[in-house]
């Protein structure tokens, strides 16, 4: 539904007057909005010195929190990458009866809050939950686990891969899976030679989209996590727990690594997404 | 850089594999060689006091083979996460009925409380934070409905803290000679005055420290960690004030209940109380002072017995229909605006 | 959205695995858990479930919700295109950061997001700006995580506008603003109602940067995904469920009510 599209073309000057108060009005709305939040929290997690900062990211709760969020990450965007790609080949290349539904499914995790995202899990997947129940008779157990976390992230990261690779998938046509096939290529030949690497900069560009998704769930952790130090406590509940804790030092230097890991992941996804475009 | 459908396939299993192992060492509770682990889920304010309690545990001979994981977060939510199959051993809440909630589910043994404590490891008394220097002289309950005075209390529906809060306010507003009605309209009065109700007691404090109000209602213990964490506020003890006690058990489930017996022992013996004691809580045991000095005996102790119980208030107050606590909020609601 | 090139589909080897695994996936993922929260709500009967839903507090959080984003979708739309605009037809020093800033409140947390507005517009402001606490504050909240929809809905529209229908408007006199008003707005308004769509339905459901700045004030600053939060912890699951099926159930009409609109737009 949704693609972030880069401006490929040159600004276009407009004739309208007024142009430097919609930029001032505009410039000005983001300033507030965007700009000195963000400068703030860069202030407020470096004022003491990077020496602070550093300590706070060296204690064992921050290192153990940092390797559980990459592990929950890592397994959800594995999964939805996957998934992202199957999908993608599925809506658009292949037809079949109910292939719109699936469209409008995999949108669905969108609009969902992520309380609900975290309800929802724990009814199925807790120890009473139809799943869940049966799971726990054998000794699996999902939510307040490591696995229950993965779910909820792939839960709220699952849209991502699908829509940075179908669009590019649609535009590039399939001339060159045809050709690849009347050669006599197989089904999963072609997909390995001729898909793939024509989507690989909207792949990786998804990936990149959802591990930051990824790394930054909060709302549906929150419900689904036993926060046992050192197992499943994410970064983002570690910046409530240091919060709670008057570790405001520990709570901003989490809070700025996990914005430049936003930032890092736009930066990268922006360039990888112009150059999937370009070769369309 | 190229996500070959190889390295995809690989990654794919290496993290079902990482997956799998933190999966079973999360909900396996022991290692190799003898060691134990015992799953501690608390409510969020003795995670300071656990970390000590822990370490002096494992020095002790019971305790030598003993490993730990920990869980800190709201009383309520830690209540309902056991509740709903999150592991563990030794549960402490703030309030007796997070520890019903366990019981009802067979998760806690109906006598967790026929010992000699009642199944209370720790006390604390509600109290008045106010800034340092108290600048706006603060001392007694009538104080916090003056005009223009800012209190800060958590949302009762959601936190247990905001539980012990109200019942203190009306148990010493009965105990100054109001009526039923009289009492329940200095609650009202009193909520005029709250422009922000958090999630939990942690969360209230925390937005005390960082510039709310002018005064908030809390714990004893929770006042002292602030202090200790270099808040600069100070707090105040009335004279009629609500005992808090804050129980703790052993669960039903628990793979280890002898190691789990063991640790609470150790919580109850004078060592134990002894830790607690400097961190600020209220020990049970008897003989027991914190190294800063014992803590002021308030004239005007009451318990949660003299309001007729939890079961019996709760619904009075918390009802979500016709609790008075609901009417309040409810009323305050639609006539307040900001 | 992409322009499709003309490439037949068919079913072809493996897409029958394909869907099957697919479905699969959505199944256990996605359908079953919000299928469960459906059921729970009504597993004490539709009177009990509504009533949960109706209840003094909860009613209170879905009106005040549902207000606030409302006006937080409206603000969207004119500063969002605005924005949009700006990012098109303008350029200045910077403005390839502030492209990349758009899109940040996507990729950050939405507790850090209400970190940084609580100490930027709350007690410890250094601008002495406190509006923590208070409705506003929820308003700034939604407006952070929902800046970039209608922008990059927009976004692509702008930039394929064809500018030869505003230069014949302008040269048969009309003024700039009637260009704007008669000629670009019509087309554009689609993508606006999908960004609106799409914001509406991030803001209803928004937890944690609100969770951090609205003080939770029942009655009052309490929106429907705390109550919900609160409810789950309760204990009652039941109503918990009601309320999410409740919020579920708006953003699906609102999305659909949406589409319907911008497929006539786009027809007319």
């Amino acid at each position: 539904m949704v693609s972030i599209e880069v401006p490929a073309v040159a600004a276009q000057k407009t004739p309208i007057r007024g142009k430097y108060l919609l930029r001032v009005v505009a410039l000005g709305y983001l300033a507030l909005l965007l700009l000195l939040p963000m400068a703030l929290l860069c202030y407020r997690a470096f004022g003491h010195g990077l020496g602070a900062l550093w300590s706070s990211f060296t204690t064992s709760e921050a290192r153990s929190a940092v390797v559980v969020t990459l592990i929950v990450a890592g397994c959800a965007v594995a999964l939805n990458t996957v998934f992202g790609v199957g999908a993608a080949i599925l809506l658009v290349r292949r037809s079949f009866p109910g292939r719109r539904i699936l469209d409008v499914l995999v949108d669905i995790p969108q609009a969902v809050s992520p309380i609900v995202v975290g309800l929802a899990l724990i009814l199925v997947y807790g120890k009473f939950g139809i799943v869940g129940g049966w799971l726990e008779r054998h000794g699996i157990q999902l939510i307040f686990s490591l696995p229950g976390i993965v779910l909820a992230t792939a839960f709220v990261s699952l849209p991502l891969v699908v829509r940075a690779v179908a669009p590019v998938l649609a535009e590039l046509g399939d001339e060159q899976e045809q050709a690849a096939r009347t050669l006599g290529a197989s089904a999963w030949h072609t997909f390995r030679r001729v898909t793939l690497p024509s989507i690989r900069d909207a792949l990786v560009y998804g990936v990149v989209l959802a591990l930051a998704r990824s790394l930054g769930e909060y709302g549906a952790v929150t419900v689904v996590s036993g926060r046992v130090v050192g197992k499943t406590l994410t970064m983002t509940l570690l910046i409530d727990d240091r919060l709670q804790n008057f570790d405001q030092q520990a709570a901003y230097s989490m809070a700025v690594l996990l914005a430049l890991l936003a930032v890092g992941a736009l930066l990268i996804s922006r360039r990888l997404q112009s150059r999937a475009r370009r070769l369309v | 850089m190229v996500a070959m459908p190889r390295t995809v396939v690989a990654l794919v299993l290496a993290s079902t594999a990482v997956v799998a192992t933190a999966c079973s060492s999360s909900t396996a509770s022991s290692a190799g060689g003898g060691d134990v682990t015992l799953n501690l889920v608390a409510y969020s304010t003795p995670a300071p006091a656990y970390a000590k309690l822990i370490a002096a545990f494992q020095k002790t001979a019971a305790g030598e083979h003993v490993k730990f994981t920990q869980s800190y977060g709201a009383s309520g939510d830690q209540s309902n996460a056991v509740a709903n199959g999150q592991a563990a051993d030794v549960v402490e809440f703030s309030l007796e009925t997070d520890m019903t909630k366990l019981v009802k589910k067979n998760l806690v043994a109906d006598d967790w409380n026929a010992g000699q404590y009642h199944g209370f490891v720790t006390d604390s008394v509600v109290v008045f934070v106010v800034r340092k220097g108290n600048p706006k002289d603060i001392k007694d309950w009538p104080d916090l409905v003056k005009s223009g005075i800012k209190v800060l209390t958590p949302n009762p529906f959601s936190s247990g803290s905001a539980r012990w809060n109200i019942l203190g306010a009306y148990g010493a507003a009965k105990k100054a000679g109001d009526s039923d009605q009289q009492a329940g309209d200095y609650l009202t009065s009193l909520f005029k005055n709250v422009p922000v109700q958090d999630a939990s007691g942690a969360k209230a404090l925390t937005d005390f420290t960082s510039g709310t109000g002018d005064v908030l209602i809390s714990y004893e213990n929770e006042a002292i960690y602030a202090q200790q964490k270099k808040q600069s506020v100070d707090y105040v003890v009335p004279n009629d004030t609500l005992l808090i006690e804050n129980p703790i058990a052993v669960t039903t489930t628990t793979k280890h209940p002898q190691q789990a017996e063991a640790f609470l022992d150790f919580l109850y013996s004078k060592a134990g109380q002894q830790i607690f004691a400097d961190t600020g809580y209220r020990p049970v045991v008897q003989g027991v002072t914190p190294k800063t000095g014992a803590f002021p005996t308030p004239s005007g102790l009451f318990t949660i017995g003299d309001l007729g119980g939890w079961h019996a208030a709760t619904t009075k107050f918390f009802d979500p229909t016709n609790g008075v606590l609901t009417k309040i909020e409810k009323s305050l609601g639609v006539s307040t605006t900001k | 959205m992409s322009r499709r090139r003309n490439s037949a589909r068919r079913a072809g080897q493996g897409t029958g695995i394909g869907v099957g695994l697919a479905t699969l996936y959505l199944s256990l993922l996605v359908l079953l858990p919000l299928g469960a929260v459906a059921w729970k709500a009504q597993s004490g009967g539709l009177a009990h479930a509504w009533g949960q839903v109706t209840a003094p507090q909860p009613w209170a959080a879905l009106k005040m919700t549902l207000a606030v984003s409302v006006v937080v979708t409206l603000i969207n739309v004119i500063t969002g295109t605005l924005i949009a605009w700006v990012l098109v037809r303008d350029d200045f020093a910077g403005k390839r950061a502030v492209e990349l800033l758009i899109d940040l409140p996507f990729a950050l947390p939405t507790i850090v997001a209400g970190l940084v507005l609580l100490s930027l517009y709350g007690p410890t402001s250094p601008l002495h700006v406190d509006i923590a606490f208070t409705r506003l504050a929820i308003g700034l909240a939604l407006l952070f995580v929902t800046l970039p929809f209608v922008v990059r809905t927009v976004q692509p529209v702008l930039m394929e506008l064809d500018r030869d229908m505003e230069s014949a408007a302008a040269l048969l006199g009309a003024s700039g603003l009637a260009v704007v008003r008669r000629v670009v707005l019509p087309n554009l308004l689609p993508a606006m109602l999908t960004g609106a769509g799409l914001a509406f339905g991030r803001a209803i459901g928004e937890f944690g940067s609100v969770s951090l700045l609205s003080g939770n004030l029942p009655f009052h600053t309490e929106v429907s995904a705390v109550n919900i939060y609160n409810q789950i912890q309760s204990d009652n699951p039941v109503g918990a469920a009601a309320q999410s099926t409740m919020l579920l159930a708006i953003a699906a009409v609102v999305l659909l009510a949406l589409g319907l609109y911008r497929r006539r737009a786009s027809r007319g």
